[in-house]
């Protein structure tokens, strides 16, 4: 019955963007070009070197989620439990009719609740012990989203939460196929991340590779030889999976497509001389699909703008697929880096893509040629689409790659 | 610090700042002897209601009274009896 021949489909999208909440939504604005970077409005960005993100304007949760869930909730897990139920929406699933034990929810996170976890903090250190809220014991925690997705929906079957930055919105992804071939009928998968306070702003400058640049429209460039670091941005999406053949028998809505193929390495010490893993995680992920390069039809790149992590991943997609032989982009360029939330995005934009038969473009960006990659800017370009590889490198040497394809 | 008794509009206050409502219960109605389960609140929002009674109104709850409170008027009995001798002394 199980194994790893069992199709693995995506049959629910929820997407929380910075340009659009609501899949269509952000589609929609994604496919027109259109940006959510802009100047930080949570707080004062003034004395901070990196000013800019991708913020998602208008949610208010109190319109979406019930009262006793408020007090306990990050943003982050506002707009994931928001994102899971449109969803579970989006996959005509009623979770309440489903068996508690065969539903599962495997998201990633990057760093955890920091906004409420920056609030009992300061109530901490003002205050005293006493006054931090007994939900900071699990409000800040990495797995919040999983778990209150699954306490909010009755899930009970496998669950978890991957940690790898960046790369973990794949590798969640990739568990949750695991969890469907080994017998779980549905699970919640992807990831939505959110720290865009004062705590979780300085932990995210840490890592060097924020854009300093107050300019949104110069201000995150991957390709462009005016790279120079990123934007980094709030929200991701959410993907119910659910073994094919399962899926088309009880008629779902939507069958967007399988999760294909999965390849993840770890790049090698840092002056070890030996390559970077990326190359090697696309490899992988193209023979687990049983796909040949020529078989792919656009590649959804990382896009660090870091000029040295630009090249390699340039390097990588012209090695597997030839010099400018496939159309990469970047649509993350109009949301910003949303760490784990930016790959379930762009696995989300990549079935709206093969749908509706459209690459959507990167904003902003002037390729540099010297990556010689076919970088789809300024409009989207309209070609047949039935797969795509989509990558994502977390910081700490973390890559990894998917294959989705069409299921027809 | 204690100066007043411990009502059941700042139970109520305090629950709602503290744990939220929930949407399909009246906080308002009649639940002084209403079980804090049946009104939404498990274990961990009654921590958070205990930590919040405890720092506004100086009082010390040991952890059995939260357990052993199970409705509105047995904990503000509770809570009140403690009360009386914080305001002598």
């Amino acid at each position: 019955m199980s194994g790893s021949r069992v199709r693995v489909a995506v049959t629910g999208l929820g997407v929380v963007a910075p340009n659009g909440l609501g899949a269509e939504a952000y589609w929609t604005a994604t496919r027109k070009g259109t940006s959510g970077i802009g100047r930080v409005s949570r707080f004062v960005p003034d004395r901070y070197p990196a000013q800019l993100a991708g913020e998602i304007g208008e949610f208010d949760a109190k319109e979406h989620l019930p009262g006793r869930l408020l007090p306990q909730t990050d943003r982050m897990t506002q707009l994931a439990l928001v994102a899971a139920d449109w969803a579970f929406e989006d996959a005509s699933v009623r979770p309440e009719e489903l068996p508690e034990f065969e539903m599962g929810v495997i998201t990633a996170s990057s760093s955890g609740g920091f906004e409420f976890g920056q609030r009992e903090l300061q109530a901490l250190w003002s205050q005293g012990s006493r006054y931090v809220s007994a939900y900071q014991s699990f409000a800040w925690f990495y797995a919040v989203n999983s778990g209150q997705i699954s306490i909010r929906n009755g899930m009970r079957g496998p669950s978890g939460v991957v940690v790898s930055d960046q790369a973990g919105g794949l590798d969640a992804v990739a568990q949750a196929r695991r969890q469907i071939r080994r017998g779980t009928r549905l699970v919640m998968s992807g990831a939505v991340d959110a720290s865009i306070c004062p705590w979780g702003w300085v932990a995210q400058m840490a890592s060097g590779r924020l854009s300093t640049s107050t300019d949104p429209e110069r201000a995150y460039l991957p390709f462009d030889a005016g790279a120079h670091g990123h934007v980094s941005g709030e929200g991701g999406a959410l993907l119910v999976l659910e073994e094919l053949e399962q899926a088309r028998a009880r008629g779902a809505r939507h069958i967007y497509g399988e999760i294909a193929g999965y390849g993840s390495t770890l790049d090698p010490r840092p002056g070890s001389g030996r390559p970077a893993g990326l190359r090697k995680a696309i490899d992988l992920a193209l023979a687990d699909a049983g796909a040949a390069p020529d078989e792919i039809d656009v590649v959804f790149a990382d896009a660090a703008a870091v000029p040295e992590l630009d090249r390699i991943e340039a390097a990588a997609i012209n090695d597997v697929f030839g010099p400018g032989a496939v159309p990469v982009t970047a649509p993350k360029t109009m949301t910003g880096r949303l760490y784990s939330g930016a790959a379930p995005l762009d696995l989300a934009a990549a079935f709206l893509a093969m749908r509706d038969g459209v690459i959507p473009p990167s904003v902003g960006v002037t390729p540099d040629p010297e990556h010689g990659l076919d970088l789809v800017v300024g409009q989207e370009r309209t070609a047949p689409v039935r797969s795509a590889l989509v990558l994502a490198r977390g910081h700490g040497g973390f890559n990894s790659a998917v294959v989705v394809r069409s299921a027809d | 610090m204690a100066s007043h008794e411990f009502t059941l509009d700042d139970l109520k206050r305090i629950l709602r700042e503290g744990a939220g409502a929930d949407e399909g219960v009246d906080l308002d109605g009649d639940i002084i002897d209403t079980d804090f389960e049946s009104l939404g609140y498990e274990s961990l929002a009654m921590l958070e209601t205990g930590g919040r009674i405890e720092r506004e109104f100086g009082v010390t709850l040991d952890d059995d009274t939260l357990t052993d409170a199970r409705t509105p008027r047995a904990l503000i009995e509770t809570v009140n009896a403690l009360l009386v001798p914080a305001e002598i002394g």
